[in-house]
């Protein structure tokens, strides 16, 4: 067999619950955002999830259970993939209002692992601004979610932290290693946990 | 017993003394008894002293364990010093009265059960003495006190106790007890330790039996120790041995220590404050900001600076006193030059006459003083021998010098001799070298007499020398010889006494020391001095009567003529000719100037004469003149270096006087000719011998001096600069300090610095610079001569460099990551190198290399090729600024967010809401904008709404060709006679009513994406319908500025579609309908894509471009239209089509790049053109009113400035001798030059305004250049003319130009060429905004701005506000425009091969269009039509003549012929394919069908080019 000229990252899991105190009826958008080299060859990249209520008794997380599998076949690990969260919710006047946005890179490790993503908003710039955004229900939002995923012109923002999100990974690499990249054997949370089962 | 006994007692004494503390109390006043009877008391007092002795040795001797001796045992196991503390606590108690239970408790606590045991010892026991009562009475005291409290407490009944206690028993009086200092130091020493100051032997700091072992000594690095005076060291020292520490002694007996922490010169210097109340750290000091001089390494500092020094340095020439090229002539007479230069210093002296004058006054002295008053003054006897000494002296320096004289003389004869010896031998003379010898006759007599003399005198001292000196040695002599007698007399009584004695060996000893009898001196002979001084008089005195010999040497002989000499004198002769020289002058060791190389004469003297100013800022530290000789043109050797000394500073410019500086070099040069070399040994006499080896040698003259400054100050610079300011201790230190940063490099210095600054070479702090000077001075290793910035770089680096550079996949990478144009948006970069194919690099590579390589391809003219090659250039130095700023996000850019609405706006919402929910006439909302970073393809499109067009040209029936008047003035497109017989009049319905019939629809193509509307009918058809076409960004980058760069054009075509009979056989006629359809290209409207980006939405109606001569076609005439000033030329014009393009989304059009750009205009001016921008924009916000531009080097400039006559192409001007079509030529000439948009040359940037000159070099540019040529074309014929900044469709904010012609207002556009009435209704221009002329700028104030309802009249300023009035007058601003356009004339035969290149490559595009069928060439009608194209040239597309077209018809009678000729300005290929392509000739699908393809370029000056296109399909009929 020739040698590989690809690596496969097959990602599969969902994104399992999130905690946004004082927030409820909330729906989360994911997306992928990798590098140039990668290229998604089976799997949704974008999805959105069904509006989910907190439950009336403890615990009053948000539950989505909202799976997402996607393969990557990349030739460079440069622009390793990351998932882009943001979530969406109805405000005192009906408006859909951005949550929270969050990032985190798809692990590199095989195994599975879990995440938890704190999650974060962006501020009026002003308190006028803040005023009239609550009136209108059009608050603040980022352009394009992908820039949480990147890091130029993140300085000019300011961001106000709201909620996490917890998701799980279950990852699978190919050719990784006949390639030359090396990486740890899996451990940790993510192991244990397959222990555990 | 006993001894217990004695021991409590002891134990209780050393209690009393907080007992009687407590009863020095002043009486409690609460106790308030009354009667007490002093016997009872005393009495009692006994009897309880003598109860309480019983009851302790009751206690004792029972042995009882009871809680008294328990306490006492504690007690002697405490210190004194906590005894002391009881009792104070005690005191304390008393003090402050206790309350009753605390009393109680405290007394009662540990004596309970002592009352009944008193009471019972009491009885017990009589016999105590009184001393002991007295002594115990302090316990017993006790007792009775808490007895007393018992009472007080328990009202006890008992009597006894109640009587006997009064206050005067109770307290006993004492003096406080205070211990002596004494005693207490006493005690102290018990158990202080008090080191003592005296200095410690050094045994009993090491270990035994070892010595103090000195490392310093031993050569090793030891420190500074920090300075600890003796006494505490020693303190120190003993208090460490009395712990018995010795580890914290070193091996040479010391203690330990560090080096000394402490810095020798303080890091910051102290700061001193001028105004008090202010922090010397907050003051601020005005310094005024000074030119950095940054290469000189002496900048002593901002505050010392006192500006530049000057020294001059004149160097005036060059002597060689020794040179490889010098002949044995110049040899010589280079000695005897110096010879006599020396002879004449010698004589300017004059040493003889003058030691012979004081000679003389000399002896007359001794003379008067020994024979006047001889015996008179003792002082005057004791001076005798006093100046006879110096009369000796100065005899024996006469003579030297006299000797020298005679010498120098005799050498000086000599060597004249040698020359004219060597001049005689060599046939030739080589300097123009002649001694004189001048005769002095002198008196015979009288200077034998003055000989005689002088030698008898010098005979008589000389004789009384010696008689002294005879007298002297007798002396010596005789006590010599009484010596030897008495030596010689102990000697024989020793023989005597030896021969007694009979030892050999010590007779032996004594032989030894035998002693010669001395020698008695000689008398002098006075003949014998005689002599001496004849014989010396002879040598070196001229001899009486002998004439005085002067020499002189002069340079007035003649040199022989180079063509009298033998060769090898020639060619010395040509070798020095070759040779020249010059100086370096060096400052601190650095070339600050050189002298013009000058040749060497052949009297081997340098002339320079040239003076140097050095501006200087600090004392020099060197001056060094470099002597450089040059052989022939390249070769140029360093001969020497002479050392300038640095002047006094007492020595100006003007007083320094010149002076000679000798240098020599020993380079040693072998000459193949007459010249003798240098290093070489040769020799003047014919056998080789007497070997003269001779150096290059000489001197150079010069002077160096301060100079004056203007007010006569000198510019010399302070002496505290000079190399004593710096303290010699700071110098020691600080090497920078001392021999400056640039000694730092010169090992040399550095070496020598540390060697003066006594550098401990042990330091490790000096480790490096020592380890750096014994390489560098050794020689050993190799110092780089460079300074590595990153030194650890390579071990960073992952890959080597050579491994990175040669890696395909590095490099993809690293040119992505670059954001390379080709590889910007790369997806998947493979991952071996194997799968990376060359090819991906080769379009990068030849790009780069052939960066100035014409690519005659692409461009097919040199000149547009430079050009393109030269935007390309600034197109992309521009926009890697942008892709810079590019990078930098604002806010807007990341978050979206509403903005606050203002009060206008919520007022408007407000009314909105009364609005009627479906109004009559809707408005276009604005739809949400898209920043276009996150599309992709397909994601936009272009809508085009298609909805009317007016005028279409209609098809000509054959048979109106012959109605038609064979010519006229107002019909120029006649029709060919082309049209089929299918669409035969009869057939046609419309023909009825004598209308020709045209069923024109549209086709809109982009980016090779074809949409077509439906077929309307008639000449002013209704479409109204929309056509997506989608939008591909170049490369899939979908960034703002990617979108600017967009070429491409939107076409909009209109065709007419016929439909002709396909039916062959007639049979079928009747069963079925064939009909072929073609299209006949009617007209194009073309839009650019960034017009619209940037517009965002084009709504309008513009006039459809079509060709001078449609074949088959004919324009209905618009009658009644007056347009333009010329009405007669302009009917012919006009179809027009309205049409609405839009993008969907919306994109947000990129900002122009927020920078200020610098600008070199006066600050006033700016300042106005703000203001008056300012106020412009507050009245009309829509308006945009320009004051200042950017020109293409990025500055600001004032727009006024554009604006001048200029002259158009003379070509031009004599072209047509009518003045108002001479104004059309020009403006088509401009129109002629291509069309460029800035946001498309340089992305992003604002507008780009080029002067008239840049853009005929560039021959490309937008609306402002071509309106600023034309306005200055215009100004330039004599006309009235001003530039419009205004709003045109399609374009935009643009620039037209305005001129009055015969009191009517014409606007220009520039970029076609077109002209309007003001009043024209189809004037693309929309709105007027400002007009600018050479000296001023109007703004339009009126309500209104389209053209028609406006005023030009400038000279009101209700209507129009000038920027120059009378309070702000116009201040004359210079033009940057040049002075004079020069134009290159028009190249014929080179556009004649551009013409026949062109039209190869459109047959071939056209045969590639048509990649299924054939394409044939028709070449009779290629060449017919390639005669109707100059001539269309000629009449600008205006008036054809019938010849040709009924040529036409007649040769092609055959054929139905489809055709038309486009007419572009040239800028590169591609633009011509692509309208070739979009009129869709080549989609004709007949099997029969053939082509014609004509191309004609025409020339005008300065390489502007007109390029015609005829394209036709022929059909042939059958």
């Amino acid at each position: 067999m020739a040698a590989p000229s690809v690596f496969l990252l097959a990602v599969s899991g969902e994104i399992e619950s999130g905690e946004f105190p004082g927030f409820d009826d909330l729906y989360c958008k994911f997306s992928f955002v990798y590098g140039q080299d990668w290229v998604p060859t089976a799997g949704l990249e974008e999805g959105i999830s069904q509006i989910t209520s907190k439950s009336s008794v403890s615990p009053t997380t948000l539950v989505w259970n909202f799976p997402i599998d996607i393969t990557f076949k990349s030739t460079n690990p440069f622009g390793w993939p990351q998932i882009v969260l943001s979530v969406y919710g109805p405000d005192f006047f009906g408006h859909d209002v951005a949550r929270g946005y969050g990032a985190v890179h798809v692990p590199f490790v095989p195994g599975r692992h879990k995440r938890t993503i704190a999650m974060f908003v962006p501020e009026s710039t002003s308190r006028l601004q803040q005023l009239t955004s609550w009136f209108t229900g059009r608050r603040p939002e980022f352009t394009d979610p992908k820039v949480v995923a990147q890091g130029e012109g993140r300085e000019v923002t300011r961001v106000r932290s709201q909620g996490f999100v917890t998701i799980s990974f279950n990852v699978m690499t190919k050719d990784l290693h006949k390639l030359g990249y090396d990486l740890p054997p899996a451990e940790g949370p993510g192991a244990q946990g397959l222990r555990g089962f | 017993k006993n001894s217990q006994e004695e021991n409590l007692k002891k134990i209780l004494n050393l209690n009393t003394s907080p007992f009687f503390s407590v009863s020095d109390l002043p009486p409690v006043p609460s106790t308030s008894r009354t009667s007490f009877a002093e016997l009872s008391v005393r009495q009692r007092m006994r009897e309880k002293l003598k109860a309480a002795k019983t009851k302790a040795e009751i206690t004792l001797s029972q042995e009882e364990p009871s809680p008294q001796p328990r306490r006492l045992k504690g007690i002697r196991e405490r210190k004194p010093g906590l005894a002391l503390d009881k009792t104070v606590k005690m005191c304390i108690f008393q003090n402050d009265f206790p309350s009753e239970e605390e009393a109680y408790n405290f007394f009662t606590f540990n004596f309970d059960a002592v009352p009944e045991k008193m009471k019972a010892g009491a009885r017990k026991r009589n016999g105590l003495n009184e001393e002991e009562v007295e002594e115990e009475c302090v316990e017993t005291h006790e007792d009775e006190q808490e007895d007393e409290m018992d009472e007080d407490v328990h009202l006890v009944k008992d009597d006894d106790l109640f009587l006997g206690q009064t206050d005067e028993d109770l307290v006993v009086m004492k003096p406080v007890d205070c211990e002596s200092y004494t005693e207490q130091l006493k005690r102290e020493k018990e158990f202080l330790f008090v080191p003592s100051m005296l200095a410690v032997p050094a045994s009993e700091k090491m270990p035994r039996n070892m010595q103090p072992r000195y490392l310093e000594d031993e050569g090793l690095y030891t420190g500074e120790r920090p300075f600890v005076s003796q006494s505490n060291q020693n303190i120190l020292e003993n208090r460490i041995l009395r712990q018995d520490q010795v580890k914290w002694f070193g091996d040479d007996g010391k203690i330990l220590a560090l080096p000394n922490p402490i810095k020798q010169s303080s890091t910051r210097p102290p700061i001193f404050s001028l105004e008090e109340g202010i922090a010397p750290e907050l003051e601020t000091v005005y310094r005024k900001a000074i030119k950095m001089t940054s290469t000189n390494q002496y900048f002593v500092g901002p505050g010392d600076f006192q500006g530049m020094f000057q020294l001059d340095i004149d160097i005036s020439g060059l002597i060689f006193t020794h040179h490889p090229c010098f002949s044995r002539e110049h040899v010589l007479a280079a000695k005897l030059a110096q010879l006599y230069d020396q002879y004449l210093a010698r004589k300017q002296k004059n040493l003889t006459k003058l030691l012979t004058d004081k000679l003389h006054a000399l002896r007359s002295a001794v003379q008067s003083r020994i024979g006047g008053d001889g015996d008179g003054v003792p002082v005057a006897q004791q001076s005798i021998p006093e100046y006879k000494m110096e009369i000796r002296q100065t005899r024996r320096l006469r003579d030297a010098e006299q000797e020298k004289d005679r010498t120098l003389l005799k050498t000086i004869i000599k060597v004249w001799k040698q020359i004219k010896s060597l001049r005689d031998f060599q046939k030739f003379t080589n300097t123009p070298m002649k001694l004189y010898l001048r005769k002095e006759e002198v008196d015979q007599k009288s200077d034998e007499k003055a000989y005689e003399a002088e030698i008898q005198a010098e005979i008589k001292e000389l004789l009384e020398e010696c008689m002294e000196e005879y007298e002297k040695k007798m002396e010596e002599y005789k006590t010599e010889l009484q010596d030897w007698k008495s030596w010689r007399k102990t000697q024989s009584k020793k023989k005597k006494k030896k021969k007694d004695a009979n030892a050999d060996e010590e007779s032996e000893e004594d032989f030894g020391e035998e002693r010669i009898k001395p020698i008695p001196p000689k008398m002098a002979d006075s003949l014998e001095i005689e002599q001496q001084v004849r014989e010396k008089a002879d040598n070196c005195r001229r001899k009486p009567g002998e004439p005085i010999l002067v020499p002189e040497l002069t340079l007035s002989g003649s040199i022989t003529p180079t063509e009298q000499c033998p060769r090898a004198e020639v060619s010395r002769r040509e070798d020095v000719k070759k040779r020249s020289a010059f100086i370096k002058v060096l400052f601190n060791s650095k070339e600050v100037s050189r002298t013009v190389t000058r040749p060497i004469g052949s009297d081997f003297r340098v002339h320079f004469g040239q003076i140097f100013n050095l501006q200087i800022i600090n004392w020099p530290e060197s001056l060094k003149l470099q002597i450089y000789e040059t052989t022939g043109i390249s070769s140029t050797t360093l001969l020497a270096e002479v050392f300038l000394p640095v002047p006094e500073t007492a020595v100006l410019t003007g007083s320094a006087p010149l002076e000679e500086i000798e240098f020599s070099s020993d380079q040693r040069v072998m000459l193949d000719h007459e010249g003798v070399g240098s290093g070489v040994s040769f020799s003047f006499e014919a056998d080789g011998s007497n070997k003269i080896t001779l150096m290059t040698s000489g001197k150079v003259s010069s002077s160096v001096s301060w100079a004056v400054g203007e007010k006569g100050i000198p510019l010399i610079p302070p002496l505290s600069q000079q190399n004593t300011g710096i303290p010699s201790a700071l110098k020691n230190i600080d090497a920078i300090a001392s021999i400056g940063t640039s000694g730092l490099t010169d090992m040399k210095k550095l070496a020598k610095w540390a060697a003066e600054a006594k550098l401990d070479p042990n330091d490790p702090n000096n480790a490096a610079l020592m380890q750096l000077i014994t390489i560098t001075t050794n020689g050993e290793a190799h110092v780089p001569d460079f300074f590595r910035l990153e030194q650890l770089q390579q071990e960073f680096n992952f890959v080597s460099d050579e491994e990175f550079n040669r890696s395909k996949r590095f490099r993809l990478l690293q040119l992505r990551n670059a954001e390379v144009a080709e590889f910007r948006n790369y997806k998947q970069v493979p991952l071996h190198e194997r799968e990376i194919s060359e090819k991906i690099f080769q379009d990068y590579e030849k790009r780069v290399q052939e960066g100035d390589v014409i690519d005659s391809k692409n461009y097919l003219d040199a000149h547009r090729a430079v050009v393109a090659n030269y935007l390309q250039k600034v197109r992309e130095s521009v926009i890697n600024r942008f892709l810079i700023a590019k990078h930098h996000f604002l806010l807007s850019d990341l978050v979206n967010e509403e903005e606050i609405p203002s009060l206008g706006i919520l007022g408007l919402g407000l009314f909105k809401l009364a609005e009627p929910k479906r109004p009559l006439r809707p408005r276009r909302k604005e739809r949400k904008k898209v920043t276009a970073q996150n599309l992709s393809d397909g994601d936009i499109k272009l809508l085009v709404n298609i909805i009317r067009a007016y005028d279409i040209p209609v098809r000509k029936p054959v048979m109106s060709k012959l109605q038609q008047p064979s010519k006229s003035s107002r019909s120029f497109n006649e029709m060919f006679a082309a049209s089929p017989s299918a669409q035969s009049p009869p057939n046609s319905p419309d023909w009825a009513f004598n209308q020709v019939f045209v069923r024109p629809f549209v086709e809109v193509s982009f980016q090779r994406t074809v949409c077509r509307t439906t077929t309307a009918e008639g000449p002013s058809p209704c479409w109204n319908e929309e056509l997506e076409v989608p939008f591909r960004a170049p490369n899939g980058d979908y960034s703002t500025h990617s979108l600017q760069s967009v070429r491409d054009e939107v076409f909009i075509n209109v065709f007419d579609e016929v439909l002709h009979d396909a039916v062959e056989d007639d049979r079928e006629r009747g069963s079925g309908i064939h009909t072929r359809i073609e299209r006949h290209w009617l007209g194009c409207v073309k839009i650019p894509f960034t017009t619209i980006y940037f517009q965002a939405r084009i709504d309008g109606t513009f006039k459809v471009n079509i060709p001078p001569v449609l074949l088959g076609y004919s324009k209905e005439k618009n009658v009644g239209m007056e347009r333009g000033y010329d009405s007669v030329r302009n009917l012919s014009e006009g179809s027009y089509i309205t049409l609405f393009i839009t993008i969907e989304p919306q994109l947000i059009p990129g900002e122009s790049v927020r920078e200020k750009f610098d600008t070199q205009e006066d600050e006033k001016l700016l300042q106005a053109a703000e203001k008056y921008e300012a106020e412009c924009t507050s009245k009309f916000p829509s308006r945009q009113c320009l004051t200042t531009v950017i020109d293409l080097d990025g500055k600001t400039v004032f727009i006024t400035r554009y604006i001048k006559p200029l002259n158009p192409p003379q070509e031009l001007l004599d072209a047509v001798p009518d003045r108002s079509q001479t104004a059309e030529l020009v403006a088509r000439y401009v129109a002629l030059i291509p069309f460029l948009p800035d946001s498309v040359s340089f992305a992003g940037i604002c507008d780009l305004w080029s002067t008239s000159d840049q853009f005929l070099y560039l021959l490309a540019g937008d609306e402002e250049e071509h309106a600023v040529l034309l306005c200055n074309y215009f100004l330039g014929m004599g006309k009235k003319a001003w530039l419009i900044i205004g709003n045109a469709i399609p374009e935009g904010p643009t620039a037209y130009v305005l001129t009055l012609e015969q009191s009517q207002y014409v606007i220009w556009n520039p970029s076609t060429g077109c002209f309007y009435g003001q009043y024209d209704t189809f004037c693309p221009l929309q709105n007027v905004y400002c007009l600018i002329s050479c000296d001023n700028i109007w703004f339009n104030m009126q309500e209104y701005d389209s053209p028609g309802r406006i005023n030009f009249d400038t000279s009101k300023p209700k209507h129009w506000k000038p920027f120059f009035s009378r309070s702000f007058p116009f201040p004359g601003l210079r033009s940057i425009q040049p002075e004079e356009l020069t134009y290159e004339h028009s190249d014929k035969a080179a556009a004649l091969e551009l013409q026949s290149r062109i039209e190869k490559i459109l047959k071939d595009k056209i045969m590639e269009w048509r990649p299924t069928r054939p394409t044939r060439w028709n070449r009779h009608c290629t060449s017919t039509l390639r005669n109707f194209l100059p001539l269309l040239e000629q009449n600008q597309g205006k008036d054809v003549e019938d010849d040709h077209q009924a040529e036409l018809q007649k040769q092609l009678g055959y054929y139905r012929v489809s055709g038309f000729p486009i007419h572009m300005p040239y800028s590169e290929v591609r633009p011509l394919i692509e309208a070739v392509h979009s009129t869709g000739v080549h989609t004709i699908d007949v099997s029969n069908v053939e082509f014609a393809l004509a191309v004609y370029v025409h020339a005008y000056p300065q390489n502007v080019l007109s390029i015609w296109i005829y394209v036709a399909s022929l059909v042939r009929n059958r």
